[in-house]
C-alpha cells in the first residue's frame, strides 16, 4: 500500500508542527492562568478607565476611521493573491522552461497594469 | 507503536529545547538591546540588578508575572485576553520549520532522527508566511478590544503597515525560491552549500542582493521596529495597540515582538546567507578529523548569522529617526514593491539564460 505509506510520511512531517502549535498555545494559556493566581487585584473605577492623557475619557473609543485603511487592505488582498500564484511557478521554474517563463511574463504584465492603475488613481497616496 | 511513541517523545523534547532557547534568547535580547543602545549613546545601560545588570531580564520577567492584570472598563474581555495569546502563538510556531543545524541523522533506540530540524515540510516558507500573518490579527484585535482611542489607532496603523510590507517580503523571496526550486527551508539551505558565493545573496547567475535589501527593510517594518515603529510611536500614540495592557498580557506582546525579530532573522539567514553553511565548503572541524562534532560549527554559524541581524535591529534603532506614516506607506508601495517585482523578472530571465 503505497498510499498509506505516503499518508504516514505526510503525518510524520506535520505532526511535530501540530505539536509545536499545541505547546505554544498551552504555554500562553498556562502562563496567563498561573499569573492570574499570584497577582494582586484591587480594581478601582479610576484605574479601570482607559488612558487619555489624564483627562476624563469622552465618547466611544470605537470611532470611525479613515477609509484609506480599507483601500490598502483591498490592494493587499489582490496583490497578495497574485504573489501566491508566483510561488508554484518559481518552484517549478526549471521544469517548465520557456513556456512557463513567457506565461509568467504575461502574468506579471497584468500585475503591473493593475499596479499602474492603482498608482494613477491615487490609491497609493496617503494624505 | 513503540516507534511512534519514541518519535513523539523525541519531537516533544526537540520542541521543548527550541522553546527554551527562544525564551532564553529573548531574555538575552531585552538586556542586549538596552546595553547596545546604552553603549552607542555613551551610557552604561542597566547596571543595578546583578553584576553589570545581567539579571535585569529575570527581574523584569518576575515583575510582570506578579503584576496586576488590568482589563479596562468597556473592553471586550474575551478578545482582550485572546489577542496577546494569538500574537504570541503566531510568533512562536514559525520556528517549527526553521533548520537550526545540519540535516544529519542520528540513530537512537533503532530509530532515525534529525536533531536540528523539528519538521521538514515541503511548504516551509508558505507555512511561516501564513502563520506570521495571524500575528496581525493579535495586534488589531488587541487594539480594538481595549476600548481606547490610542489602542485603536495603533492597531489600525500596525495592521496596514504589516500587510503592506508583507507583500514586499512575499515578493522579495520569490527570486530565492526560483533559484532553489523548493519552498522547504532545509532544501534551500542545502542548495547554498560550498563557498560563500553560493549563498543566494551573492549567487550567480543573478545575485539576490536587491531582494535581500528589500527583505531586511520589510522585515524591520513587519516587526514594527525603529525606524518603522509607527504603531507604537510614543510621542503620538503613547504605546500604540498595547497602551491598555499590563502584567503578563503586556509581556506576551513583548515576547511576540522579540520572537518575530528572531524568526525573521532566522529566515533571512536561511534564505540569503546560507543558513547553517559555513562560508567555506564543509566544516573546519570535520577536516581536522572531528566529524562527529561538525554540527557544532554549523550551529555556531547559523547562530552567528541570526545574531548579526539581531544586532542590525538594535543598530538601526540607535541610528535612525522614525518615519512619517505617509512616507512609510509610500516607501513600501512605490519604492520597495517595484524593486522586488523587477528583481523577480531579472532573476527569471537570468536563470533561464544561464541555468546552473
Amino acid at each position: 500500500m503505497a498510499g498509506s505509506e505516503q499518508l504516514l510520511d505526510y503525518l510524520g512531517r506535520y505532526f511535530p508542527v501540530l505539536l509545536f502549535i499545541g505547546i505554544a498555545l498551552a504555554f500562553g494559556v498556562v502562563t496567563l492562568v498561573l499569573s492570574y493566581f499570584v497577582q494582586p487585584k484591587y480594581p478601582e473605577s479610576e484605574k479601570l478607565s482607559t488612558y487619555e492623557c489624564g483627562s476624563e475619557p469622552f465618547s466611544d473609543a470605537r470611532m470611525p476611521f479613515p477609509v484609506r485603511y480599507y483601500i490598502f487592505a483591498m490592494l493587499f488582498v489582490i496583490f497578495d493573491i497574485e504573489v501566491i500564484f508566483l510561488y508554484p511557478w518559481a518552484v517549478t521554474f526549471f521544469k517548465i522552461g520557456l513556456v512557463g517563463l513567457i506565461e509568467m511574463l504575461i502574468f506579471i504584465a497584468l500585475f503591473v497594469v493593475a499596479y499602474v492603475y492603482a498608482w494613477k488613481k491615487g490609491a497609493l497616496e496617503w494624505d | 507503536m513503540a516507534e511512534l511513541a519514541l518519535r513523539m517523545a523525541f519531537s516533544l523534547a526537540q520542541i521543548t529545547v527550541v522553546m527554551g532557547v527562544i525564551m532564553l534568547t529573548i531574555m538575552v535580547l531585552t538586556l542586549a538591546e538596552r546595553k547596545v543602545l546604552g553603549w552607542m549613546q555613551d551610557r552604561m545601560g542597566p547596571m543595578e540588578v546583578g553584576p553589570y545588570g545581567i539579571l535585569q531580564p529575570v527581574a523584569d520577567g518576575l515583575k510582570l508575572f506578579f503584576k496586576e492584570d488590568i482589563v479596562p472598563a468597556g473592553a471586550n474581555r474575551f478578545l482582550f485576553s485572546l489577542a496577546p495569546i494569538l500574537a504570541l502563538v503566531a510568533a512562536l510556531i514559525g520556528f517549527a520549520v526553521v533548520p537550526f543545524g545540519p540535516d544529519t541523522t542520528i540513530e537512537l533506540f533503532g530509530i532515525q532522527f534529525k536533531p536540528f530540524i523539528i519538521s521538514d515540510i515541503n511548504i516551509g516558507i508558505l507555512y511561516i508566511l501564513a502563520f506570521t500573518s495571524i500575528g496581525a490579527y493579535g495586534v488589531i484585535l488587541g487594539g480594538w478590544a481595549s476600548n481606547s482611542k490610542y489602542s485603536l489607532l495603533g492597531g489600525l496603523r500596525s495592521a496596514a503597515q504589516v500587510i503592506s510590507y508583507e507583500l514586499n517580503v512575499g515578493l522579495a523571496i520569490v527570486g530565492v525560491l526560483l533559484l532553489a526550486g523548493s519552498l522547504s527551508l532545509v532544501k534551500i539551505t542545502q542548495a547554498q552549500a560550498g563557498w560563500f558565493w553560493n549563498w543566494y545573496v551573492f549567487a550567480p547567475p543573478f545575485p539576490q542582493l536587491l531582494a535581500f535589501v528589500v527583505y531586511v527593510i520589510s522585515a524591520v517594518a513587519e516587526t514594527n521596529r525603529v525606524p518603522f515603529d509607527l504603531p507604537e510611536a510614543e510621542s503620538e500614540l503613547v504605546a500604540g495597540f498595547f497602551t491598555e495592557y499590563s502584567g503578563m498580557r503586556f509581556a506576551f506582546f513583548f515576547i511576540a515582538e522579540y520572537a518575530n525579530m528572531i524568526l525573521v532573522s532566522c529566515i533571512a539567514a536561511a534564505l540569503f546567507l546560507g543558513g547553517w553553511n559555513a562560508p567555506y565548503p564543509g566544516t573546519a572541524l570535520a577536516r581536522m578529523g572531528f566529524v562527529q562534532f561538525a554540527w557544532v560549527e554549523n550551529v555556531v554559524w547559523f547562530a552567528a548569522k541570526v545574531y548579526f541581524f539581531l544586532f542590525l535591529f538594535f543598530w538601526l534603532r540607535a541610528t535612525l529617526p522614525r518615519l512619517r506614516y505617509d512616507q512609510l506607506m509610500r516607501f513600501g508601495w512605490k519604492v520597495m514593491l517595484p524593486i522586488a517585482l523587477g528583481n523577480i523578472l531579472v532573476t527569471a530571465i537570468a536563470a533561464y539564460l544561464f541555468p546552473r
